[in-house]
């Protein structure tokens, strides 16, 4: 069916499209909608699933986590704080090896509280051992849930999975987008078979104390379920395409990258701006291209290898701190590309608690990029507004209190 | 009527467990097993049960046993049950499992009070038992919300200044169908409440005084003594809330009816070394008093009015 | 990394089985005797053993298991059950 609805909305519309069985639901600006809609399908008798109004996020992804243990295919949204109230049953449900799947609207985390879209809630979860993945369009948010637990119910896999999309810019917009109904789903996607399940006829204990001389290969195997999940992603947006006719890319998406001198590394919704960014460039005669990364757990190291290889000059953007150093996907990037492949990168950060991040900004440091004007680490766009000119004011007045402590009012 | 002789022979419970010697976590499992039967999924939250269990890759329960965080027995239970019905409805299970959490006074009182009163709150089929301790014992000792006034414990070296928590009371607050407290030494009072809480649907909350030997300080062999003094002096009241109404049981009946006498506050506490240190202080005198009238204003809070024999 | 594909998915899954701590009757340092003569069966000793170490046929108490804690002989009404220190017998 076609819908001209929310990113929120269209995500529940997959969930239920998805045949997710179990729900544990809690509201955080700006994924409330997910749930509310979730909700009204299920009253509406749109969708089977059984819905859980937790009382916190904490609690939300400990009912996913047994849901998901007893045999249940469950799906839950949250954002910002939620997913940082989460932080210990990320750990948890990545252990338990659950094929859960939380979509997150990214949102910069507070205090002062901010609604508006960073990446600091997820990847501030990158080594929960959670697969993420980021999209950049209400089509790739709907399909991407499909292909989300096509990919995690592997029995390779069995890991859990962020599905992240940024806070507004695709949350709220309203966008038309093909949501196929659950039967044609059912073939790409059947029920869940889960490898084992909490069960009276096989009595086992689960989770107990585990020794150190036996706790690193239940580790390690969680890493090897993110190698074998580089297989799975190929796999299931291959198949995906073959059956929807719809192409997201697959571990990374490029464009206009074949023969670029130039690219310019993102995730989410900046990658979608990057594009008309480098259409721009394109236009002016500039051999710019774009990566857009999908899935940053697992990292795609072959990808950018491969793609790096070559190029005059990359720049990363990120929309978050890795505070202490810089921007996480700018290090990683780095990293992925060390001792393999030489070309310069740049790093900017921007966008940082929703502020907007225009398509001619980017094209504008690109190009100061391009020409080796740009340092190492840009940190965007941090500058002296009027309100900060109070906070300025409020902290000399309490230093002035502090000069004269024995003075009352 | 159920009798001793009545109760299931099958052991859930397996002998050889890393449990201490004299455990009453230990005990009060393996009856409350003999009540629900293999058609149960367990849950046990971050506690002494966890340990006790044994460790990876041998187990002392013989049902499938989900270990989780220490906040989430509530939430825990709630992803059980509701993938449960899901399952239910695909034509999975002959019979629905029981669902049962295990936790202590710390993942009930302390860190798991939000996640279990989401749970009642949101009417979740699952039996909950907090075997309570008076304290974390699983990391050795320390002050929980139930710990009594002037206990020892490691956070409380000079004994706590506090009353507990009743958390027994704030359950029946959420208006669940089914609120019960259990004693050791009243085995077949407890088998029978949670045979009754099986036949319930909702949120049930089981309570059962768990005294620690070497948290509390007393020999291991005293373990059934010390939960039958508790009873005796009113410092553990046992009774059942259904749907409202309170009606006392086992001892605590007795003591009510006047067919057995209410033994001194003084003679539980003068059980435990725990309490040593505050009967012996300046303070100790007052704390008895404090304590004797703790058990008063309980058995008010609940009977609505103090009893002859209190 | 040759093991690798039996590690591919390995978690803490834990068997039920008597003796999960072990022979735990080791940690004994009293045992408890049982008088038959004195014995009326009443499976006080059964129903309280924390450690399910008495059989509820004939309250036979398994010593391979038992801790020892001596709730049975404190709560056995007819004195049926004493603690007996424990004599460790030469295991070689």
């Amino acid at each position: 069916m076609r819908l001209l609805e929310s990113g929120n909305h269209l995500v529940a519309h997959a969930a239920n499209a998805a045949g997710v069985e179990v729900v544990p639901a809690y509201p955080i600006t700006p994924q409330t909608q997910v749930i509310e809609m979730i909700a009204d399908l299920i009253d509406a008798g749109k969708m089977d699933a059984e819905y859980i109004p937790v009382e916190s996020e904490h609690s939300a992804c400990a009912a996913l986590v047994s849901a998901s243990l007893t045999g249940a295919r469950a799906f839950s949204a949250t954002s910002s704080h939620g997913l940082a109230y989460m932080h210990e049953m990320l750990h948890y449900a990545a252990g338990v090896r659950v094929p859960v799947v939380i979509v997150n609207v990214n949102r910069a985390l507070g205090p002062g509280w901010n609604i508006w879209c960073d990446h600091q809630d997820s990847i501030s979860q990158r080594d929960t051992g959670w697969l993420q993945v980021y999209v950049a369009s209400h089509q790739e948010a709907v399909d991407t849930v499909f292909q989300a637990y096509r990919i995690t119910e592997d029995h390779s896999v069995l890991l859990p999975l962020l599905l992240n999309m940024d806070a507004f810019v695709l949350s709220h917009t309203y966008m038309d987008a093909e949501v196929p109904e659950r039967e044609e789903v059912e073939k790409y996607l059947p029920g869940y078979v889960p490898k084992w399940k909490l069960d009276p006829r096989m009595p086992v204990t689960h989770g107990s104390v585990v020794y150190p001389s036996d706790f690193s290969e239940t580790r390690q195997s969680m890493q090897i379920g993110h190698e074998h999940a580089r297989g799975l992603i190929k796999k299931a947006t291959a198949e995906f395409r073959d059956m929807f006719g719809r192409w997201h890319g697959e571990m990374v998406e490029t464009y206009r990258a074949e023969d670029a001198d130039q690219l310019i590394i993102a995730m989410g919704s900046l990658a979608a701006e990057s594009k008309v960014a480098v259409d721009m460039m394109r236009e002016q005669g500039k051999a710019v291209g774009l990566l857009r990364i999908r899935f940053f757990r697992p990292f795609p190291i072959e990808e950018l290898r491969a793609e790096c290889e070559g190029r005059e000059d990359i720049m990363v953007i990120d929309r978050d701190y890795s505070y202490g150093n810089e921007g996480a996907l700018f290090t990683e990037v780095k990293a992925a590309l060390y001792g393999k492949c030489s070309t310069p990168a740049k790093g900017i950060v921007v966008g940082i608690g929703g502020r907007d991040v225009t398509y001619e900004l980017i094209a504008e440091l690109a190009e100061k990029s391009r020409k080796g004007e740009l340092e190492e680490v840009t940190w965007g766009d941090s500058q002296m507004t009027s309100s900060h000119a109070v906070t300025l004011e409020c902290l000399d007045e309490f230093k002035k209190i502090l000069e004269h402590p024995g003075k009352s009012n | 009527m159920v009798t001793l002789k009545s109760l299931p022979e099958e052991e859930l419970f397996l002998a050889g467990s890393t449990a201490c010697a004299g455990c009453p976590s230990s005990l009060a499992l393996r009856t409350a097993f003999k009540a629900l039967g293999s058609n149960t999924i367990l849950v046990v939250v971050a506690s002494c049960t966890s340990v006790l269990q044994g460790s990876y890759p041998l187990s002392a329960i013989n049902l499938p046993l989900m270990n989780v965080a220490f906040a989430t027995g509530g939430a825990s239970a709630s992803g059980i049950v509701a993938a449960i019905e899901a399952l239910a409805k695909r034509g999975e299970f002959e019979e629905k499992p029981n669902v049962l959490v295990w936790a202590g006074d710390g993942g009930t009182y302390d860190i798991g009070i939000q996640a279990l009163s989401g749970a009642a709150e949101r009417e979740t089929d699952f039996i909950y038992v907090c075997y309570n301790n008076e304290m974390y014992s699983n990391t050795g000792t320390q002050r929980s919300g139930a710990t009594p006034l002037g206990a020892w414990t490691t956070t409380t070296p000079g004994g706590k200044a506090q009353h507990r928590k009743d958390i027994a009371q704030i359950m029946i607050a959420h208006r669940i169908p089914y609120v019960a407290t259990a004693s050791l030494a009243y085995p077949l009072d407890f088998y029978n409440k949670m045979m009754k809480a099986k036949t319930i649907r909702g949120t049930k909350y089981i309570e059962m005084l768990a005294p620690c030997p070497p948290g509390w300080k007393f020999p291991s062999s005293k373990t059934i003594e010390v939960s039958r003094l508790a009873v005796q002096s009113g410092m553990w009241l046992l009774y059942e809330n259904e749907n409202g109404e309170t009606k006392f049981t086992g001892g605590t009946k007795n003591i009510i009816e006047g067919k057995v006498k209410k033994k001194p506050v003084k003679e539980y506490l003068e059980m435990q070394g725990r309490f040593k240190q505050a009967l012996a202080s300046p303070e100790g005198e007052e704390a008895e008093v404090l304590l004797e009238e703790q058990v008063s204003d309980s058995i008010k809070r609940l009977h609505g009015f103090i009893p002859e024999y209190f | 990394m040759s093991d690798n594909n039996k590690l591919d998915y390995m978690t803490s899954m834990s068997k039920p089985g008597k003796g999960c701590a072990g022979d735990t009757g080791e940690w004994r340092v009293f045992r408890p005797v049982k008088d038959d003569e004195k014995c009326n069966n009443c499976l006080i000793c059964w129903v309280y053993c924390p450690e399910a170490c008495i059989e509820k046929e004939g309250q036979v108490i398994d010593y391979q298991y038992c801790k020892g804690c001596g709730i049975c002989a404190e709560e056995c009404p007819t004195g049926a059950i004493t603690m007996v220190k424990e004599v460790k017998e030469e295991k070689r």
